[in-house]
């Protein structure tokens, strides 16, 4: 990424703005506010068909355009970062279909669209940050049911879940679970945090930014309001636990941002460096050197 | 390095003008028409229709040239694009008894009135690879006779006087919109049969063929299967009555099931409906089967665990946008999640050494 801001370009007048036709909006800002009502709850909606293929985060950019202005400012990270393909095509498409300003800058984002990260840098009241969710339904590896898991959530039947852990803890001595890490919200329904590493839970609760949760193939919206409690599940004699790499960033040596292990040579040499790019660039402007930059 | 691991957007710009040139092809040979795909591709176009819920034959034969013959890549425009579009009003429902027929043939009588129509089939060809269609693909005249517009009577109704058939089960209530509307279950037969009509031709085909071998076993006859062209009607609320609004070509088929009665039912024969698209009849009677087969409960019939007994099963995995968008994603960076896997694995085998060499001690 060269430049931090890129200047508005020019809607594709073909297309109603940020593409969807308001009414289909409508209905989905309806699931959003149903959504935000019930912290932790799956709304259905009527998912479309988008330009881009169901598992590429049709969820996610559906919620995007529903929550658009002309006034925001819209950021784009899978994996962390911001120039990653497919967040690439969907800044564009914004780019393209609202003729929305983009940014790289999570500080300077109103809305930032992710995929299994939640940015290193605290967000704050005004933000909003929007998931891409493959499978949103927590359980549903425990059980392959919509019918049935639906009954379950409502019914707080919650007890499969703390088997699942509770074997995982007796055959490996630990909870075997790296991502997609399932919190209680509020103390209430089981979410599904969206597969980002376990090492970003701890931010999903008490955070300033409205969280929204889109699922486009699964046709399910969910949300964090602000301040939302949000536990990751765990037993008493085993705590959950963040973890990540055990290394600073090889290029800005940040000591506590999750890393993204990069092999460099045949012999399989690696370093270790943010996954977070626009943290990790801002670290390295402001100074902050790691042994591997250069 | 550490370059080597970004996308980049000068990537993506690239890889489309490369797509683009591949589609193209050889430039030294002439470049096909959308007319061209849309008249001699017809079938391919159809299936493009069906499963994209379209009705557009020259936008169809677009996606398909767009797509470079990946008919699901096809579909997938027709959906997106189906998207955008506004929604006028709803028409009234096809009236396909007076279907003017190409095609319409019943397995379960030697002749009916209005008569066995071949139509443009394959199904008496030999499968030999026609070597002079290489070189001249010119035709033969077709013999014609005046169309007579009568109606085409159905092959279930003759079955249905003497009361040996279900009667076809009538339902006032506006169906639910699979499109509109996130699909819940239960799901009715309205909305199922919906699904059906957009599912993925290939698993509609296997789901049926594996009631025919054995799962959920319900022997199917072909009643009637009629391909032609339908007029589209739509109540206009200025006028105050429906007019005309163009005609659609679609493929139905009535299977006619053998069933020995239930506990609820008596012995009679009952009825699988496929209608879709366009001339598409392999998936139009693989449509039949798998809706008779996913009505064993409303039938009494025992649930004996069949897929194809299994509608949430059947609906949730039957569209192959959702599955192929589903399937292919896993090309996408997943590094982050696959870090914290690599973590987690490490630790799990440290674990696992330090009780090996402390037993070892032991």
């Amino acid at each position: 990424m060269n430049a931090q801001h890129e200047e508005p370009v020019t809607m594709d007048q073909d297309y109603n703005f940020a593409y969807l036709d308001e009414q289909t909006k409508r209905m989905i800002r309806r699931a959003i506010l149903k959504g935000l009502a019930i912290p932790g709850y799956q709304v259905p909606f009527a998912s479309r068909e988008m330009p881009m293929p169901y598992g590429w985060g049709t969820g996610g950019v559906q919620v995007s355009a529903a929550v658009m202005t002309r006034d925001d400012k819209f950021k784009v990270i899978d994996q962390g970062a911001d120039d990653t393909t497919n967040a690439v095509s969907i800044r564009s498409f914004f780019q393209r279909v609202a003729g929305v300003a983009t940014t790289t800058r999570t500080a300077d984002a109103t809305i930032v669209q992710t995929r299994h990260r939640i940015p290193e840098q605290d967000l704050v009241e005004g933000q909003i940050l929007v998931y891409q969710v493959p499978i949103p339904e927590p359980l549903r590896f425990l059980e392959p049911r919509e019918s049935e898991t639906r009954k379950m959530h409502s019914l707080e039947e919650y007890g499969l879940m703390h088997v699942k852990l509770y074997e995982d803890i007796s055959r490996h001595g630990h909870i075997a679970t790296a991502y997609s890490y399932p919190v209680k919200v509020e103390g209430r329904y089981v979410m599904d945090p969206s597969p980002i590493p376990k090492f970003d839970n701890p931010k999903l609760g008490d955070c300033a930014a409205i969280q929204l949760f889109g699922a486009g193939r699964e046709q399910r919206i969910y949300a964090l309001p602000p301040y939302t409690n949000a536990v990751s599940l765990d037993f008493e004699d085993h705590p959950f636990e963040a973890s990540k790499a055990d290394h600073p960033c090889g290029l800005c040596d940040a000591q506590n941002s999750y890393l993204d292990e990069v092999i460099i040579d045949d012999a399989g040499g690696r370093m270790f460096v943010c996954s977070d790019t626009d943290f990790c660039t801002m670290r390295q402007a402001d100074g902050h050197k790691g042994k591997d930059a250069a | 390095m550490y370059v080597a691991v970004k996308g980049g957007e000068q990537a993506i710009e690239n890889a489309h003008t490369w797509l683009a040139e591949e589609r193209r092809g050889d430039v030294t040979v002439p470049e096909l028409s959308v007319a061209q795909i849309r008249e001699q591709m017809a079938l391919a176009v159809n299936r493009v229709m069906a499963e994209g819920s379209l009705f557009d034959p020259d936008l169809a034969a677009l996606a398909i040239k767009q797509s470079r013959g990946d008919l699901i890549e096809a579909i997938f425009l027709i959906r997106a694009y189906r998207t955008t579009l506004p929604r006028f009003g709803v028409s009234a429902p096809i009236d396909t008894e007076t279907m003017a027929c190409d095609r319409r043939i019943s397995a379960t009588f030697k002749d009916v009135p209005g008569g066995q129509i071949l139509g443009p089939t394959f199904d008496y060809t030999h499968r030999l690879i026609d070597f002079k269609l290489a070189a001249d693909g010119e035709v033969d005249a077709v013999p014609e006779r005046p169309a007579d517009h009568t109606t085409m009577p159905r092959v279930a109704d003759f079955l249905n006087r003497e009361g040996l058939i279900e009667e076809a089960p009538q339902v006032d209530t506006e169906p639910r919109d699979l499109t509109r509307e996130p699909l819940e279950m239960p799901a009715d037969r309205a909305l199922r049969l919906q699904a059906l009509a957009r599912a993925d031709e290939g698993f509609t085909l296997s789901l049926a063929y594996s009631t025919q071998r054995g799962y959920a076993r319900n022997h199917a006859f072909v009643g009637e299967l009629r391909i032609g062209t339908v007029d589209v009607q739509m109540d206009i609320p200025e006028l105050g009555f429906a007019i005309d609004i163009g005609e659609i070509t679609v493929t139905e088929c009535e299977s006619v099931n053998q069933f020995t009665g239930s506990k609820t039912e008596p012995p009679q024969f009952t009825r699988g409906y496929g209608l879709v698209f366009g001339q598409t009849e392999r998936k139009a009677i693989s449509m039949a089967l798998v809706d008779r087969a996913m009505r064993w409960e409303e039938l009494g019939e025992d649930n004996v665990g069949a897929p194809v007994q299994d509608a949430e099963f059947v609906l949730y995995h039957a569209d192959n946008i959702q599955a192929t968008g589903f399937l292919e994603h896993i090309k996408l960076p997943h590094y982050v999640d696959f870090q914290s896997e690599l973590e987690l694995v490490r630790k799990l085998r440290r674990d696992v050494h330090r009780a090996q060499s402390q037993e070892a001690a032991e």
